[in-house]
């Protein structure tokens, strides 16, 4: 193909130049728009402040002045018109505490695997994947597993157990995160003069790394509470919803959570649903407040460290 | 500094396990559990008849859970429950495999919002209405609105009974919203003027509208004198022969005490 | 030392419970549903929106579009709030601030999602009636509610994009003159892109995935909505408000459901993750 001579650039008339300088005078200058941008920027952030507010504020407002002490240690009756929430926070404490139980020690073991013990190859990307597609998992996908697997193939039934046991799969990635990131931030010389005073990886491990990272790892683990005592759709298919008072860890038992759900969704009672749901919010308000504690301790200790 | 925060922390834990573990991990020296699951339109009053069971027999305890009729049955074939609750006919292949006891009737109720002037319909109207080949209230004597269906899910007892009452061969129409207990359909047809709903009427408050059907209304008295033609088994479903346990639960909700209570929840006695 | 391969041998052991998990996960998902939709016909199945689990009819062409529908709304809403909070937080805030404001979205996503259902179920819903038009339940408040829940994530993530950025660039582009928002969507959000496109689409993972919240806003009908004020059935709902009710062939169908819903959020995450190494191998070369 032959190249055609590049013709001159066509000159720009004088009207079109005039309206160019036109726009640009009438285009607000960059600080003009950054205020704007700027104070839209924060609006957004008050909105969203305001919006969470709003929900914390109208569930507390509504329901506070139902939560009595009758109202914390009574079963329901008549499906939770009447009566209280006592069998709802058992059946809460003994979910939420066994599969946080059952998922921390996994988790900071993987940490440690991850951190300490091998070095960044094939098998920890696959650890990692294993852990990331585990996190993005839906929670209702996950009570459909523990509902064939736990419920059924294991022969566990509608049970605290297996509700434990799905709910501690399904905060496992949170705790191998958190766990990994603070045993991440404890500096590298706190190992090596552990290991030149003679101690061993393990030991190192243990009384050195571990310990410095407690508070982190104790973060990532009061979160998992807060995302367990939240969960709904997965203990759901796997807990059950048995409103008495379980016997044993083969009982089926409701959650405060799924227990607000029948409450608000079938209309049952509008006063206790109020009052479950602020039941809820504060204990959600308590363990983030702690985790927030817990945290701004770590950085403060890392920070002084460093 | 850490040790003032180990220390706690794992005693806060192992503690809280050992708790957890030792208090409630061991089954066997506990109460005999009954575990009843089915119908959520039944396990209001299962709960009620179990909290009374409970009472007159100490040893024993009766665990409901709701998850819908055929859920309930089977959570029975798969071991998941002892007694099935059932608030419809037994189908064919379940009739085969399960022994059905009948516990109580209960009628159907069409409601409709407060404010709707509509108060009487043929099942006809209610067929037309519900299949979405009436779409405006004005078609049966209401306001000029659309008319907003509100249905149960597929696998509800009350749905498969107003499927057989009313629908016939007709499919409820796709638009229709669904929710999956008779509360929910009650707070949805509260909300909405121009919103219809079925329900049990064993669980009918007092702020919902009832339609008359076929210029019948829905009561105890016309569901027992068969005038009221929207109207449903109760069924307790067990699989084989019962156990001790189940049967005592069984024999407690058809004694004269058991119909009682379920009387005066709003059903209708059956001994 | 031999104690200290042992103990590695166990980590490790333990350390691939994560994987295990999730191939349990993967492997009793796919049993119980892949023969059905199989059995099925993978088009019938995928492209059908006849759902009649009584006449053993399963389509979820319905609940796909339904899911697709409220997520993107849902991208909508969030998407913008959260690319204004991360880059409030990051750029023209003093630090008090945010480590005061960072906290609180992290509480957004501590509140459980029945919680966010029922409030949108009382507030929104009535306004939307009143004054938008419809039923109420409908994809617009779907898109609302899950708009507010994916915030955090979205916002949190993108956070992370933009400190990501090193900071000669801004130092760099400040001493040319330019202003600080000029800064900030000439050069920042561009260098970030990929580490926001990460969040986005987790964000559309959670939203896609979120099931109690829906279920109390969105009616729950079988029709493919037309309008935003049409109520709708997600993947999810349709799995919550069935599964307790299912036997046999409905019971496997709901499982298909699941299947569905994994493949979606498994391409979705492998996508993200995909997006987010792009950036960390192209850092080097900027």
């Amino acid at each position: 193909m032959k190249l055609a001579p590049t013709a001159p650039l066509p000159p720009v008339p004088a009207s079109e130049r005039r309206n160019a300088a036109r726009r640009i005078r009438l285009m607000p200058s960059p600080t003009v728009t950054e205020r704007i941008v700027v104070a839209l920027l924060w609006a957004m952030a008050a909105i969203t402040i305001a919006v969470l507010v709003f929900i914390i504020g109208y569930i507390l407002l509504h329901g506070l002045p139902h939560v009595t002490w009758s109202f914390l240690t009574e079963s329901p009756r008549r499906m939770g018109r009447e009566g209280g929430v006592l069998p709802m926070i058992v059946g809460t404490v003994l979910v939420t505490g066994l599969a946080v139980l059952i998922a921390a020690p996994i988790g900071v073991a993987t940490a440690v695997y991850l951190t300490e013990y091998t070095a960044e190859g094939r098998l920890t990307a696959v650890i990692r994947f294993g852990a990331d597609c585990l996190a993005g998992i839906p929670s209702i996908v996950f009570g459909l597993f523990g509902f064939v697997f736990f419920a059924i193939t294991l022969g566990l039934g509608l049970s605290i157990l297996s509700g434990a046991l799905t709910l501690a799969l399904m905060v496992l990635p949170t705790i191998i995160r958190t766990s990994e990131e603070a045993i991440r931030a404890v500096p590298y010389a706190y190992r090596e003069a552990s290991f030149g005073l003679g101690s061993t990886r393990w030991q190192t491990t243990l009384y050195v790394v571990l310990r410095s990272a407690l508070p982190g790892i104790s973060t990532g683990v009061v979160l998992s509470v807060g995302r367990s005592i939240s969960e709904t759709a997965a203990v759901m298919l796997t807990a059950g919803s048995a409103l008495g008072l379980p016997d044993s860890l083969f009982d089926s038992s409701r959650t405060l959570a799924l227990h607000f759900y029948y409450l608000a969704q079938e209309n049952i009672s509008e006063a206790n649903a109020y009052a479950t749901a602020a039941v809820l919010v504060m204990a959600i308000l308590a363990i983030n407040l702690f985790a927030y504690w817990l945290m701004r301790r770590f950085i403060a200790r890392g920070g002084h460290h460093a | 500094m850490p040790r003032k925060l180990v220390r706690p922390f794992i005693l806060l834990s192992v503690f809280a396990g050992l708790c957890g573990l030792f208090s409630f991990g061991c089954p066997q020296d506990q109460r005999k559990t009954v575990k009843v699951m089915g119908s959520t339109s039944i396990q209001p009053f299962a709960e009620e008849l179990g909290r009374e069971f409970e009472a007159k027999h100490p040893g024993r305890k009766a665990q409901v859970e709701g998850g819908g009729s055929t859920a309930g049955i089977q959570a029975l074939a798969d071991g998941l429950a002892d007694i099935g609750m059932c608030s419809r006919r037994l189908k064919e292949d379940e009739a085969d495999r399960f022994t059905p006891v009948l516990i109580a009737r209960d009628g159907l109720a069409i409601i409709v919002h407060p404010s709707n002037p509509v108060d009487d319909l043929s099942v006809e109207q209610l067929r037309g209405l519900f299949s979405g080949s009436i779409t405006n209230w004005k078609d049966v004597g209401g306001n000029d609105a659309p008319v907003r269906i509100v249905s149960r899910e597929e696998g509800s007892g009350t749905r498969e009974a107003f499927m057989n009452l009313v629908m016939g061969k007709t499919r409820v129409a796709r638009r229709a919203m669904v929710q999956a207990s008779n509360g929910a359909i009650a707070a949805m047809v509260r909300s909405d003027p121009s919103a219809i709903g079925y329900m049990s009427l064993g669980q009918i408050g007092n702020d919902l509208k009832t339609v008359r059907v076929n210029h019948e209304a829905p009561t105890a008295e016309s569901v027992l004198a068969g005038r009221y033609k929207l109207a449903r088994p109760f069924l307790f479903v067990t699989s084989g022969k019962p156990g001790p346990d189940a049967q005592a639960f069984i024999d407690f909700v058809l004694s004269a005490e058991g119909q009682e209570i379920l009387e005066s929840e709003g059903l209708i006695r059956v001994k | 030392m031999k104690q200290d391969k042992l103990i590695k041998a166990i980590l490790m052991a333990v350390a691939l419970s994560a994987i295990g998990g999730l191939g349990l996960i993967t492997l009793f998902i796919f049993k119980e549903g892949l023969p059905i939709i199989l059995q099925i016909g993978v088009a019938d199945f995928f492209c059908s929106t006849d759902w009649s689990p009584g006449e053993q009819r399963f389509g979820i062409l319905s609940m796909i579009v339904g899911s697709v529908a409220v997520t993107l709304g849902a991208m909508a809403i969030g998407v913008v709030f959260s690319l204004g909070l991360a880059i409030v937080l990051t750029q023209f805030c003093p630090p008090k601030v945010a480590g005061v404001l960072k906290p609180l979205i992290e509480l957004l996503a501590g509140i459980p999602s029945v919680v966010y259902g029922f409030i949108g179920m009382v507030t929104i819903i009535p306004l939307i009636r009143e004054y938008v038009g419809g039923p109420g339940f409908s994809v617009l408040a779907a898109s609302i509610v899950l708009g507010i829940m994916v915030l955090p994530t979205v916002t949190s993530i993108s956070i992370d994009a933009l400190n990501a950025v090193p900071r000669s660039f801004w130092e760099g582009s400040v001493a040319l003159g330019a202003t600080r928002w000029q800064t900030t969507h000439m050069l920042l959000l561009k260098a970030a892109r990929s580490g926001i496109l990460a969040a986005i689409i987790l964000g559309m993972g959670r939203a896609i995935g979120e099931t109690m919240a829906v279920i109390m806003v969105t009616g729950n009908s079988l029709e493919i909505p037309r309008a935003i004020t049409d109520p709708v059935r997600t993947l999810t709902s349709n799995i919550a408000l069935e599964m307790n009710y299912a036997t046999g062939q409905h019971r496997k169908a709901l499982f298909a459901t699941g299947v569905t819903l994994f493949i979606i959020i498994m391409a979705l995450n492998t996508l993200a993750m995909a997006v987010s190494r792009r950036r960390v191998a192209g850092g080097g070369n900027r």
